[in-house]
């Protein structure tokens, strides 16, 4: 789960991390009012949006008087911005983050991610703050740093301070930068996340330590023991077929193509996609109803499935295990009872009592096509589209 | 596969009276798996589906002889209890629960360090089918009759595609000596190196069929481990192809999120470790095959 900017630095603050005074607004004269709040003679408006790179998108704007303020906030409110990380249809601005502005003497980028190999927690620093992580691995590689932190005895002060030198922090500032490390450090690590990214992490001209933006995903699966997180989740960020299947318990990723997929099983699930691209077509989404596949499901995936226009066939891949193919058949056929289906089917059923589920719809009354193997179901889907 | 389960494997269930311990209990018992008993704190004593009910692993352990065991608690829980099934000796631990933060399996793993090699406890999952040697005993969830006997190692995150593979395998008439489901998420109790090692020692199994996917390291891991390691075949299958960077697909785990962790990338490393590839997941079965013919 993914969390805005100004959450993100509440919670950063709240672990002993400076940030810039600043407050969210949702109309232009809040913005006006929000920048005297504030105080001083610049500031920043900031769309809040679940995406990096938004101030090349248009969503950052620097202003000079508190009129300036509420135009920006204006012009931002309501609007799609696209960024190379939200896809063409871009992400709407529903909340602006007023900042006031700060004198940047050096911008240093600081990240905090789990290391799937050595199973610990990886905190990755460099002096060149500002670019994205995979331009500096790319440019300038030499600059970056990491250490990786044993998870069961958490993060050391030599440790943070080993970082902060490393990035060659002024001896004054050593003790503010560590502390700072470490609060990041203990984010992570207390809230479950999976990633904290301050990116940049400035020194002001003032000698403060501040994180200027940061970025902070969660561990979907912690979520219950994390209200206070999950409160933090705006699904308005989120596309609404994929809010609709978590809602509903289905592992839904919405794709370009235009073949719709029900399957039972994540791997399962990629493998018939893969097949489909094999056999010439594309995807329209990745669909897991669980292992399970329970008639419940599949009802709610059928409604998920045909809610997408870009979807012109429909792929059902199931393979039986304990569930059974006739009773799974037996949820298809109650499924397209209640939803209607004007577009090719292609059924694929596999596994235990897979001659009585194909019996079964056979003998109803529903139009479909019938496929034996994985091969077979991609390529009557794309024969189906070409029709 | 004897180092991980066989005939003789005394098995209990961790969330014994639960609806989804009763069912599966019930489906391992009918398989001819040896279950002697469950965990369910707070119903010591009483007895549910004929077998003995006990408080705790420890207790499960003494009286039963208890080896392995397969956890049916919900998520919150899990980590809790595979520390207190490797605390009690449990040797070989399923865990099926989807949903497990990677805190706590970290936290898992880290604890588990404790002990030496000979006295660790296998860790299987979470988010897995479990494990099967056909024939013999089903420590897991899947539907058994899918399985032939017979002398290839499957090794696969996903369960369902682990299904498929076994089905594939049967209709051209070959068997399974053992299929571990290592389960979708980032943080595994093991990995699929330390499951290949095993089939590599392994005198039942003659060649591995490994099913992967995408994100984490640890198919590549595997494939180096192969490279340098392994006298039997390996055969891999690497789903998603068409999933795109960024995105969790279904499993936890399953994140393109550095190089060397989409489905191409994977493919070319793995085909350089000497690994032979299955082109498409509706070949695994006929990829094995062929190889079998080479040896």
């Amino acid at each position: 789960m993914d969390i805005h900017e100004y959450q993100a630095k509440k919670i950063l603050s709240d672990f002993g991390v400076t940030i810039p005074r600043g407050g969210i607004v949702y109309s232009p004269e809040n913005a006006e009012n929000k920048a005297r709040e504030i105080g001083g003679s610049r500031w920043v408006v900031k769309a809040q949006i679940h995406s990096g790179a938004r101030g090349k998108a248009g969503g950052i704007i620097v202003c000079d008087n508190p009129l300036e303020v509420a135009q920006a906030t204006d012009k931002l409110l309501g609007k799609k911005l696209v960024t190379n990380q939200t896809g063409p249809e871009g992400k709407i601005v529903n909340r602006i983050y007023i900042e006031e502005a700060t004198d940047i003497e050096r911008e240093l980028y600081l990240g905090l991610v789990f290391d799937r190999s050595s199973e610990s927690i990886m905190v990755v620093a460099s002096t060149e703050g500002g670019m994205s992580v995979e331009e500096i691995s790319k440019e300038k590689p030499e600059t970056i740093i990491r250490s990786k932190i044993e998870v069961a005895v958490g993060m050391q002060s030599f440790q943070a301070r080993e970082l902060a030198f490393g990035l060659g922090i002024e001896p004054d500032l050593i003790r503010r930068a560590s502390e700072t490390i470490i609060g990041c450090y203990k984010a992570f690590s207390e809230l479950d996340a999976t990633m904290v990214e301050v990116n940049p992490l400035v020194i002001s001209k003032q000698k403060q330590i501040l994180a200027l933006d940061c970025k902070m995903s969660f561990d979907n699966n912690a979520m219950f023991r994390r209200n206070q997180v999950s409160e933090l989740r705006d699904k308005t960020q989120e596309d609404s077929k994929e809010v609709f299947a978590s809602d509903r318990g289905l592992n839904y990723v919405s794709l370009d193509g235009n073949i719709g997929n029900i399957i039972n099983g994540a791997g399962l699930a990629m493998a018939s996609m893969d097949m489909i691209k094999l056999a010439g077509g594309s995807p329209a989404n990745f669909l897991d109803v669980g292992g399970g596949a329970t008639p419940e499901k599949i009802v709610k995936a059928f409604k998920l499935v045909t809610m997408d226009e870009k979807v012109k066939v429909i792929l059902v891949n199931i393979f039986a295990g304990i569930n059974r193919c006739d009773w799974v058949a037996e949820g298809i056929v109650e499924a397209l009872k209640k939803i209607e289906v004007n577009i090719p089917l292609v059924i694929r059923l596999a596994g235990t009592n897979v001659e009585q589920g194909n019996q079964i719809l056979k003998e109803s009354k529903i139009n479909y096509i019938e496929a034996n193997t994985l091969e077979d179901a991609a390529n009557k889907a794309v024969a189906a589209l070409k029709k | 596969m004897t180092v991980l389960i066989d005939k003789n494997s005394k098995i209990i269930i961790q969330g014994f009276t639960g609806k989804m311990g009763s069912f599966h209990a019930d489906e391992m018992i009918k398989y001819g798996s040896n279950v002697v008993g469950g965990v369910t704190p707070g119903k010591g004593g009483s007895k549910h589906l004929n077998l003995p009910v006990f408080n705790t692993v420890k207790d499960a352990v003494s009286e039963t002889g208890a080896d392995a065991s397969i956890l049916f608690v919900p998520p919150a829980f899990a980590a809790d209890s595979a520390m207190e099934a490797a605390d009690a000796g449990i040797k070989t631990c399923v865990a099926i629960v989807d949903g497990i933060p990677s805190h706590d399996m970290i936290r898992i793993k880290r604890y588990m360090r404790r002990y030496t090699k000979s006295s660790k406890m296998t860790l299987v999952g979470p988010n897995c089918a479990g494990i099967i040697s056909p024939g013999k005993s089903m420590l897991g969830i899947m539907p058994g009759h899918i399985y032939k006997e017979g002398r290839i190692g499957i090794i696969s995150r996903s369960g369902t595609l682990g299904y498929e593979a076994a089905q594939q395998l049967k209709n051209l008439n070959i068997g399974v000596s053992t299929s571990v489901g290592i389960g979708g998420d980032p943080i595994n109790g093991s990995s699929f190196r330390d499951i290949i090692e095993k089939f590599e020692t392994d005198d039942e199994t003659d060649a591995i069929l490994m099913i992967g996917e995408i994100g984490g390291p640890q198919e590549v891991a595997a494939g180096e481990f192969v490279r340098e390691n392994m006298k039997k075949p390996v055969i891999a299958y690497i789903a998603g192809l068409t999933a795109p960077k960024g995105r969790v697909m279904g499993h936890a785990g399953a994140i393109v999120s550095a190089y060397g962790e989409s489905a191409i990338e994977k493919v070319e490393i793995l085909k350089e470790c000497g690994i032979t590839i299955s082109k498409n997941p509706s070949v695994m079965g006929e990829t094995v095959k062929t190889v079998l013919e080479k040896m």
